[in-house]
């Protein structure tokens, strides 16, 4: 009889035991199609989001280079995540704000599995408390020399390696408010203290700085996001789509007077064509309606090593048009296309287009 | 049990992928309404993307009008590529026909992507039509349809060239 128990204690037990073993096995499996999942859908989002700018395998191209070993080991979870969240304001990174957290969450995982042997860093959000003022100094003798005056980035934005460049990797935006937010005190602590491998940037005793050094600098950096609100650009005033102006001249004689006034504001005459060339046969074009395209090389190659992407609307192209008894000269606003960038270094630029296009079309048609 | 097992690992995977596809089709959806620039990144070199471009605008039925050079005196510069172009393509119908409507659209006419090579891989960008919507919409709301319609070609022939 005891036997018998034995016996029905022991398959019970073998059964509860492979069941359980079957469950955990199970656990696991789902678990790991779980990662898998969720490691495809960041694979996927970064490849149609994100690669445009950061590279098809993070090295970089308009945006920064995302797989360098010393970016992976100083850079926390916490911070990708805000990063991804609030963008940077004015340095071309958009906000993915509309990105739900396990979207957020399955790219960082994809961004980790470049490398997976290194162990992403956990910080204290506790706050350093230093002296702003002594850091001030500190970082307007020596860090100013990259990071520019009050943080706001080394010139250009990122790096790419098809455009003119003085280092491959720029110094990124240290004061820029969405930075701040994202990067905690101890973070900043940690890169300034070990530098980073592969950029410019020197581990704090190669330049000289103690620890308390360090603290003082986190600690006026901090204070460079305050009062700042992230995501509203009050300067900004990107006026009409369109600059128009009324001719008082013919059609004919407003392509000659635009003409001379272009290359009387340094631009070189490129061609003219209709606006239907291409679309109908030569003998149907409408002579109506008819573009001139002008470039000043110097001013597009400037533009273009800030943003290379500003290209799609350069070189200058007036359009001048017969409307009823009116011709109409007009051309693109670059003010108003400016905002399309996120790029602040451009705004200069489009003000300096705008100002130029405005005054060579009231100059051919007054 | 066994077969137990191996049904509720099929229909994890299952789930899983319906809601990564879920997932994306939101997400895409999302990302859409906020875009302000079209743009892909293809693995391929400048002049495979262009022909790939070349084709996915045809095949959108846009009628390809002109492709202007942006790089002339770009390796002069200290530029390590010089391959740029502006890509203009319309429908020969809209062309005819928008500008009597709406003159002030004429600046943004042909419709234009811009392609360049960055090292080995081939870069593209396009405005949203989008982005139009508040200079036009107020004074044009029928224009929706068509910015729309444009915005869905775009995003179309960028994808078909870098994506698939």
């Amino acid at each position: 009889m005891k036997t018998k128990f034995n016996w029905i204690f022991c398959g019970l037990s073998f059964l509860l035991g492979s069941s359980l073993l079957l469950t955990a096995g199970n656990a696991q499996a789902a678990t790991d199609n779980s990662d898998q999942a969720s490691l495809a859908m960041g694979s996927e989002l970064f490849q149609i989001k994100c690669s445009v700018c950061h590279g098809s395998e993070g090295t970089g191209g308009v945006g920064i280079p995302l797989n360098l070993d010393d970016f992976l080991k100083t850079t926390s979870d916490k911070y990708l995540q805000q990063t991804i969240r609030l963008g940077r304001p004015g340095r071309i990174m958009p906000s993915f704000n509309e990105l739900s957290d396990v979207q957020v969450q399955s790219l960082i995982k994809y961004i980790r599995s470049w490398k997976p042997e290194i162990k992403p860093p956990v910080y204290d959000q506790a706050h350093i408390v230093g002296d702003k003022e002594k850091g001030k100094q500190i970082f307007n003798s020596i860090c100013i020399n990259c990071h520019r005056e009050a943080g706001i980035g080394g010139k250009g934005t990122g790096v790419t390696f098809s455009r003119p460049r003085d280092a491959e990797i720029i110094a990124p935006a240290i004061g820029n408010p969405a930075f701040l937010a994202a990067a905690s005190d101890q973070m900043i602590k940690r890169i300034i203290m070990t530098g980073r491998e592969s950029t410019p940037m020197m581990a704090a005793t190669s330049m000289g700085l103690t620890e308390k050094d360090v603290d003082n600098v986190v600690t006026y950096l901090r204070s460079l996001g305050k009062d700042v609100k992230l995501g509203h650009d009050h300067d900004y005033e990107p006026g009409a789509a369109v600059l128009t102006y009324e001719s008082s001249y013919s059609l004919e004689e407003t392509i000659d007077n635009i003409k001379a006034a272009a290359i009387g504001y340094n631009f070189r005459y490129i061609r003219e064509q209709t606006l239907n060339r291409g679309f109908v046969e030569k003998d149907q074009e409408n002579k109506n309606q008819y573009l001139v395209y002008f470039c000043n090389f110097n001013f597009l190659n400037q533009v273009l090593s800030i943003d290379p992407r500003i290209g799609m609307f350069l070189p200058f192209r007036a359009t001048i048009m017969k409307k009823g008894d009116m011709v109409l000269v007009m051309t693109v606003n670059p003010n108003y296309l400016c905002s399309l960038f996120n790029n602040a270094e451009l705004r200069e630029g489009c003000e300096f287009m705008s100002e130029k296009y405005e005054a060579m079309l009231e100059e051919s048609t007054l | 049990m066994l077969m137990d097992t191996m049904n509720m690992t099929n229909r994890f995977r299952q789930l899983s992928l319906s809601v990564l596809l879920l997932l994306l089709f939101v997400y895409s959806a999302a990302y859409a309404e906020h875009q302000k620039l079209i743009m892909g990144r293809s693995v391929d070199a400048f002049p495979e993307t262009m022909s790939a471009l070349q084709e996915e605008i045809k095949k959108a039925g846009y009628v390809l009008s002109f492709v202007q050079r942006v790089d002339i005196g770009l390796t002069g510069m200290g530029f390590k590529t010089d391959k740029y172009r502006v890509v203009f393509f319309g429908k020969p119908e809209e062309i005819k026909e928008l500008p009597e409507k709406y003159p002030e659209l004429v600046p943004y006419l042909p419709l234009a992507i811009a392609i360049f090579a960055e090292e080995q891989e081939t870069v593209l960008t396009a405005m949203s039509p989008d982005f139009l919507g508040p200079a036009y919409l107020k004074e044009h709301p029928e224009l929706k349809v068509i910015f729309d319609r444009w915005k869905k070609d775009i995003e179309s022939i960028i994808e078909g060239v870098c994506y698939q």
